[in-house]
């Protein structure tokens, strides 16, 4: 069980530790983000990144930030388990990559630039993952449509007597 | 008057000996994208066996085959392949379009999924389900060996009259009207000269 | 714990010289600069592998880079079949999304209903019923079996092994028909509710159970005796795809593809939820870390999920399969509805946008062991009936991220191979 009491003696008193649940989240301004987590996977056994996702907070009400990011870790030998969160702001969201420590964090960075636009910064192959590369929005932003805006529709139509 | 047949020789049109050869040797090329290419794997396995069906040959290369089935949600980024694999297809070819998702959509109407196969290939066969039951595309199939027995010519002349696309139109006037007001908003580039094109499209067909 | 036999074990011993001659050279041949060289040559092949290939089963693409047969190196490119799931999860309410989560892994519908439920219900604080707790685990098990079986069959057959395949497949039209008993679909069953299910069960229902749960370890040694030690399939999958315990927790694989690989973890015993506190069961553990391990591992799972099922069907206890009606949060039984006013005016309640129930506006992550692995759902919650955020954890993303690492160094004809045993389902990847 990491103390927070023993994280804030290193990275100050910003980070602020909420629970929800049997969820435990440390909030962590992006500046000390990745000192935090490799402090925590090397000092304190987060060896496992389970899922790193994304928020967009445009439309929830109080919400201070435009995107939250999250950080799930896992200690695999004593099963802890640890949510360690983040926020970006537009115009120009970026994070540093934890490529180094995590490698499971290629794609789940990926999919994080893919769907919401936030840059990770060092990441050795940053491109779109689940969308075509011609793709010019970002799907899981609030401000898209459920619908798109008739990306589905532009392709060429086969007839029968044109095949 | 009448000039007797030997025993063993029978008359037919020309027409109907190649149909009846096409509709009992249908071999389908699986495109399977999803949950509908499970059912489509449990037709062809042990309890429901198409084989019973003269339909069995599945292969995998579009080039061997003549009924495309289309198993699943096709999405944007999957069409280009679906559209080139089914030029690639040597005549006479027919299609089933299986499940809600092929059709229509089903679920799924979001930014990414084709809103139906058929607004963007030919689609001879639709069956409906989510996903149909195997007994559903066993009856499909049979019914397809009937179309082609019924309508089938040895020229595939039934093919060459249907030079207009057969799925609803690209655009509902709603959606028009979204993107409309999307592009208004933002967007520029590549993005919204296809959207533009799309609406071009789309707008000829009404007027 | 249970250990399957590890495959390096038997290597050493059959092949002495082959292992003290591989010792002796290591030191001398450059390895590094051996596949940069090989890189260079003229003859390096460029094979694009799917989307649209039978042993990818599904929309997977794979551009190989080969020297003759040996893969060099292998990109994979997914997003054939992303149709915006999370998208539409922020669009339904808890209880319509379940359809939507259905197709996310088409192999288990049912374990995404119950882990999108496991998720909602601990976002609103729902205590479910024993009976509901008990006939979940059955269904999630069924479910496992139902994974696993196709799996197995379909890998078998990529490798040349058709009978397999066949005899897998009759048993999961077995479950296919005790699912469909339950819920009245075959496939897609949108089963679960919040805070209960959608019909109870009866006990013909628990007959067929007990019914399949007695014919199918005959069927399971069938297959046993066809795979488990037959040369080709040993010779095709052993030692290959080679993952290491510490490779596995850096690149974040969970489920049977970790526990091949000697990680003792399963959410199932480490963070019991459901019914399996009171089950008695073992977490199937594998030293290899090969295909043939994964194999091992899914194969004992089989006989695991039986004696869970076999547990719980004895045990499930009787009473109300769902939460308390006036809990003003689960939807009252259909005969209530059509009959009685005060069913129908909690119905409406329910389910109308603007009227129902408590939602904190909180942040939660929850995870189950589904077949794949760790399943896990984060959802944001807003004060509405819908999610604000939907997000799902799926294994498969992770375990074909590593798929490059898997393959690298063997020869084509190995794709199959790996790809069958790490069990990648398309629309669970793209999403």
């Amino acid at each position: 069980m990491v103390e927070l009491s023993v994280l804030q003696q290193k990275f100050g008193t910003e980070l602020v530790e909420s629970s929800f649940r049997d969820n435990r989240r440390i909030d962590v301004p992006a500046a000390k983000l990745f000192d935090l987590l490799s402090s925590l996977k090397s000092d304190h056994g987060f060896d496992m990144l389970i899922d790193l996702t994304a928020v967009d907070y445009l439309e929830y009400e109080g919400a201070t930030d435009r995107f939250g990011v999250l950080y799930m870790l896992l200690n695999v030998t004593s099963g802890e388990r640890l949510i360690v969160r983040t926020a970006v702001n537009m115009p120009d969201p970026k994070l540093p990559t934890v490529y180094s420590l995590w490698r499971s964090c290629d794609w789940l960075e990926r999919e994080v630039f893919d769907m919401f636009g936030i840059v990770f910064e060092g990441h050795p192959d940053l491109r779109r993952i689940l969308m075509p590369e011609e793709f010019t929005s970002f799907p899981l932003r609030k401000d898209y449509p459920l619908k798109g805006r008739g990306e589905r529709h532009n392709f060429p139509v086969i007839t029968r007597a044109g095949s | 008057m009448a000039v007797g047949l030997p025993e063993n020789v029978f008359l037919t049109k020309l027409d109907a000996a190649a149909n009846w050869a096409r509709s009992n040797s249908m071999w389908p090329m699986p495109f399977a994208t999803a949950c509908c290419g499970i059912e489509l794997m449990a037709t062809a396995a042990s309890r429901h066996d198409l084989a019973r069906f003269g339909a069995e040959v599945m292969r995998f290369s579009p080039r061997q085959c003549d009924l495309l089935i289309v198993a699943g949600r096709v999405v944007m980024k999957m069409l280009p392949v679906l559209q080139r694999i089914w030029l690639q297809m040597p005549e006479p070819k027919w299609c089933i379009s299986m499940g809600a998702c092929a059709c229509s959509g089903g679920v799924f109407d979001t930014y990414a999924v084709v809103q139906g196969v058929d607004r963007f290939i030919p689609v001879d066969m639709y069956v409906p389900g989510c996903p149909p039951r195997p007994e559903q595309l066993i009856a499909a199939v049979m019914e397809m060996q009937a179309k082609v027995r019924r309508t089938g010519t040895i020229m595939g002349k039934e093919f060459m009259a249907r030079d207009t696309p057969m799925g609803p139109e690209p655009f509902e006037s709603e959606e028009r009207y979204r993107i409309q007001d999307a592009n208004l908003v933002q967007l520029g580039g590549f993005s919204a000269a296809m959207t533009q094109a799309g609406l071009n499209r789309g707008a000829g067909k009404n007027g | 714990m249970i250990e399957t036999e590890g495959w390096h074990r038997t290597a050493q011993v059959e092949f002495p010289i082959v292992f003290v001659a591989w010792l002796l050279l290591m030191p001398l041949t450059p390895v590094d600069n051996l596949e940069a060289e090989s890189a260079e040559r003229e003859y390096v092949w460029t094979l694009n592998f799917g989307p649209q290939h039978p042993a990818t089963h599904t929309t997977l693409r794979l551009v190989l880079t080969l020297d003759g047969e040996r893969v060099l190196n292998a990109v994979p490119y997914i997003g054939y079949l992303h149709s915006g799931f999370e998208k539409l999860g922020e669009h339904l309410d808890f209880n319509q999304y379940v359809t939507i989560v259905d197709r996310m892994n088409y192999l288990s519908p049912l374990a995404n209903e119950i882990a999108w439920h496991h998720a909602v219900e601990k976002l609103l604080n729902i205590e479910l019923t024993p009976r509901c707790k008990y006939l979940r685990t059955i269904l999630a098990e069924l479910m496992r079996m139902h994974d696993h079986l196709l799996n197995l069959g379909t890998t078998a057959l990529d490798l040349g092994g058709f009978t397999a395949f066949l005899y897998f497949f009759q048993q999961r039209e077995h479950i296919y028909d005790i699912v469909e008993m339950a819920s009245g679909q075959r496939f897609h069953t949108s089963y679960t509710r919040v805070g209960g299910v959608l019909f109870d069960v009866n006990t013909d229902w628990v007959n067929r159970v007990r019914k399949f749960i007695k014919e199918f370890p005959k069927v399971y040694d069938d297959v046993d005796r066809l795979l488990t030690k037959n040369r080709i399939f040993v010779d095709r999958t052993k030692g290959i795809g080679y993952l290491s315990p510490e490779d596995a927790i850096n690149l974040g694989a969970c489920g049977p593809v970790a526990r091949a690989s000697g990680i003792q973890r399963d959410l199932r015993r480490d963070e019991p939820y459901l019914a399996y506190e009171d089950l008695d069961f073992d977490v199937v553990c594998s030293k290899g870390g090969d295909c043939y391990s994964r194999y091992l591992v899914r194969m004992r799972e089989l006989l695991e999920s039986l004696k869970i099922i076999e547990q719980a069907i004895e045990n499930i206890p009787s009473g109300p399969v769902n939460i308390a009606v006036d809990s003003d949060m689960v939807l009252p039984a259909k005969p209530s509805v059509y009959r009685s006013i005060e069913g129908l005016i909690q119905h409406f309640e329910v389910i109308m946008p603007n009227k129902g129930y408590e939602v904190p506006r909180e942040q939660v992550y929850a995870a189950t062991e589904s077949p794949n692995g760790e399943l896990g759902f984060f959802i944001v919650g807003n004060a509405e009936t819908r999610a604000y955020r939907a997000r799902t954890r799926p294994p498969s993303y992770l375990h074909f991220s590593m798929f490059p690492h898997l393959i690298k160094n063997h020869q084509l004809s190995d794709v199959v191979a790996v790809l069958g045993s790490i069990n990648i389902i398309a629309a669970e990847l793209d999403r």
